[in-house]
């Protein structure tokens, strides 16, 4: 954690005090941006590329290429209560109900291409990463084979050692390596190495924001909850590599400053009482229902493993760090790495319990939970509870269960925390006896 | 029955007692071998014996401790054998990495069987991309140490090379059987054609293949038959032998096969150039329309296709494994391919354990019956 001492906090964000736009009015502008501009770019001929949330987009922004990300769109259906319209239609496809909602959701829509959340223009490329799993391989060999177009695929393997080998790091700054020359290919332009430079350097810097914004919620009490973090994923995600990022991500981390400046917290009708890691994405479905139960538990949501994956840093420039960096995400990680770094989120954050969200789309971090899980009770004493649902799919979740998965895990917070102030009492009358 | 054929059988039915037999023979170390593919060419020039590991029919009590209900059950099956100490004999398991469920079973492993060394096998699925050779041989030269950290034995270029040879061998009689089942379907039947199949992996390759060879021979000097309707079964496998019954009674058999358990296996021979480590590191970047390596081009339908009409099957049956997402994300893109070509579909969802196959009898009998009409 680098956001321990808080310096200068409370100082107004000096690049946007002229307008004055809240940094979540600028987010939704900025989103309504990115959609418009990327129909406009397909209206005007212009490449439009489908590509994974976690890619190094750095290549595709330096060509100039128009770029949309079909999870993004796809949980902004899930959170407009859009999706079962796309469920329906992949099964008649004869897409398994198994399968990623998200990819359901987007392979309907490559059918269907109309959404009253937002509407994204069909591809003419198709770029995707499988560092953040494998699945969408599968799902992105598809969408290149509907709509007939060519996939660039930056494979990224699983660590199987503590550390990232070097020999994924150099297969991954190959794949990159090619990808340009496949992007020359496509475009029939030679990459601009100075631009891309530039956007390394945009990337970086958005990385670090990112960073420095979501680390502000390492303060007692956390100056926003965490699920405003589920907000700013979508702009992490498009807008990495480009200026107005920077701005946006500037703009919140010194809003959150200023709260804290100002002793607020994340809400302002209630304290917060209880802090918590919450492993999984969320249920875009029931965004809303759940924020609210642990709202009304006075549980609030300070981390998750979801900051650590845009915060890409390395030096611009530097293809062997980049390929490093998109190559280490915390999925593609071992079990001993994801304890580990659960263990230190819990205690750089200051958490009473853990929640894990056992999302039907995500095997890949499903099947390591349980012995997260353990781990984290046994060695580290956190507590956490699982409850069952989905990114996108309202069928797998039941409020009715996260509720009564919250409540137990309330009380087993609130018996830790009356058990620790009993030890504390004890030990000063025992102080004061000894006096 | 012959008894070449009855053994082969036997062996393919009864796994642990086969593999057991196998190491007890042959006085090597035994490596198990998760699915989908691993060189085994690499363990037999390390002087230890590859067992495939494959799941079973048991019940999930303490896999469950592991991997939630949603997962694949060869995958719950490979845990819970493994914590019940099915697998003790064995010196080691390799596991591979080819999906999410796989990547995150290699994660647990150590905690749920901590007896029982994992060695990962993670391969490249960029497969068209040079860079993915050198990667696989990174990864196969760090296998081969592990392997030969184990057995003591080093697997030299001549031994690899002899090991190669062996595998190219049986690959080959592998391909002829699978002809030879198609053209006596009513010798080989479905559950005799996959029993034979799988008895290579609990078995030595060597005596293995000799007995194949042999079992080969005879069956090319038999004249052909008639009888059943031929259909390709694809799939990551056609199992259990309940299952496969249904098909043997409603006259049914596989003209060919796409299952990750059978066919694909051997499907591709070694390239004839390069070291011994590079030929077999590229037979598994050749090899096409297999769901767990990239694919952009969706050859799978194409291949379907063709092999239906090569060997004049008259239907494709679609063995769905329930929770194998690759296979799932695969399905929608040949169904259409294949019904734009004509051709019969049956999709069936299948697991290793199942209580009762009423419903799927019903829809092969109906499904043999739409062939036959």
């Amino acid at each position: 954690m680098e956001e321990k001492t808080i310096a200068g906090a409370g100082k107004p964000a000096e690049d946007n005090a002229e307008d004055n736009i809240t940094s979540k009015k600028l987010l939704n502008q900025l989103m309504k941006e990115h959609y418009s501009q990327a129909r406009t770019a397909k209206a005007q001929g212009r490449t439009v590329v489908w590509a994974t949330s976690i890619i190094p987009q750095e290549i595709l922004e330096a060509m100039d290429l128009t770029v949309v990300y079909p999870e993004n769109h796809a949980a902004a259906v899930g959170a407009r209560k859009d999706a079962p319209g796309f469920i329906r239609r992949a099964e008649q496809s004869g897409y398994s109900t198994d399968i990623c909602s998200y990819a359901r959701v987007n392979l309907a829509y490559a059918e269907l291409p109309h959404s009253e959340a937002e509407n994204i223009p069909a591809p003419d490329l198709i770029f995707c990463g499988s560092n953040i799993c494998c699945t969408v391989i599968k799902w992105y060999e598809n969408l290149a084979r509907k709509f007939r177009i060519p996939m660039i695929l930056m494979d990224a393997p699983c660590s199987t050692a503590y550390y990232v080998e070097q020999e994924n790091v150099t297969y991954i700054r190959r794949q990159i390596e090619d990808a340009i020359r496949q992007l020359e290919t496509v475009t029939g332009r030679k990459m601009d190495r100075e631009r891309l430079l530039e956007v390394m350097r945009i990337s970086n810097e958005n990385a670090m924001w990112w960073k420095k914004a979501t680390d502000l919620l390492a303060h007692r009490p956390a100056p926003a909850c965490g699920f405003d973090m589920f907000n700013y994923m979508a702009p992490i995600v498009c807008l990495r590599g480009k200026k107005e990022g920077t701005r946006l991500f500037r703009l919140w981390y010194d809003e959150l400053l200023a709260k804290i400046g100002r002793g607020e917290g994340p809400w302002q009708d209630q304290p917060e009482r209880y802090r918590v890691l919450w492993d999984g994405i969320a249920c875009w479905p029931y965004l809303s229902d759940t924020y609210k139960i642990l709202k009304r538990c006075g549980i609030n949501v300070v981390t998750s493993t979801y900051p650590e994956s845009w915060t890409l840093l390395y030096e611009p420039g530097d293809l062997d760090g980049m390929a490093r960096a998109y190559g280490s995400l915390y999925v593609l990680r071992s079990l001993n790495y994801a304890v580990d770094r659960l263990s230190n989120l819990a205690s750089d954050f200051a958490v009473d319990g853990a929640i894990f969200h056992s999302n039907r789309s995500c095997k890949g971090m499903d099947f390591k939970q349980y012995e997260i899980a353990r781990r984290l009770r046994d060695k580290y004493s956190i507590p956490s509870v699982f409850f069952d649902g989905d990114q996108t799919d309202p069928n797998a979740f039941s409020l009715a269960q996260y509720e009564t998965r919250v409540q137990a895990l309330l009380e087993t917070m609130e018996n830790r925390r009356e058990q620790s102030r009993k030890q504390s009492r004890e030990q000063s009358r025992k102080g004061a006896g000894t006096k | 029955m012959n008894s070449l054929l009855a053994e082969l059988t036997a062996a393919g039915r009864r796994p642990k007692e086969t593999a057991l037999r196998s190491l007890r023979e042959t006085g090597k170390k035994g490596v198990g071998c998760f699915p989908i593919y691993v060189p085994e060419e690499i363990i037999h020039a390390a002087g230890l014996l590859p067992i495939g590991l494959w799941g079973g029919q048991t019940e999930f009590k303490q896999a469950d401790k592991y991997l939630q209900s949603f997962c694949c059950s060869i995958m719950r099956a490979n845990v819970e054998l493994g914590i019940k100490g099915v697998y003790k004999d064995l010196a080691a398991v390799i596991i591979t990495a080819y999906c999410d469920t796989l990547r995150a079973v290699l994660n647990n492993w150590p905690a749920a069987v901590p007896g029982l060394k994992a060695i990962p096998m993670v391969y490249p699925q960029n497969r068209l991309e040079p860079a993915a050779l050198e990667y696989m041989l990174e990864k196969f030269r760090t296998l081969q140490k592990e392997l030969e950290s184990i057995s003591g034995i080093e697997a030299t270029p001549d031994r690899l090379a002899d090991s190669l040879a062996l595998y190219e061998k049986y690959r080959a009689g592998m391909r002829e059987f699978t002809q030879l089942a198609r053209s006596h379907p009513l010798t080989v039947d479905v559950r005799l054609r996959h029993n034979v199949v799988k008895a290579a992996y609990y078995m030595d390759k060597a005596v293995y293949t000799e007995k194949l060879l042999a079992l080969n021979q005879w069956l090319a000097s038999l004249p052909e038959e008639k009888g059943g309707i031929p259909v390709i079964v694809t799939g990551l496998l056609a199992e259990p032998e309940s299952f496969l019954a249904l098909f043997a009674e409603n006259g049914l058999f596989f003209a060919g096969d796409d299952l990750a358990q059978e066919s694909r296996q051997f499907r591709v021979a070694a390239r004839p150039d390069g070291s011994p480590l590079e030929r077999i590191a590229r037979r598994f970047l050749d090899l096409r329309g297999c769901t767990f390596f990239c694919d952009p081009l969706k050859t799978r339908g194409e291949l379907l296709i063709q092999m239906a009409r090569d060997t004049g099957a008259q239907g494709i049956v679609v063995c769905m494994y329930k929770f194998c997402d690759p296979e799932e994300f695969d399905y929608p893109v040949y169904k259409e391919e294949i019904e734009a070509a004509g051709l019969p579909l049956l999709y069936l969802e299948i697991e290793q354990r199942m209580d009762g196959v009423e419903q799927l009898r019903t829809r092969i009998q109906s499904f043999a019956e739409t062939l036959r009409s």
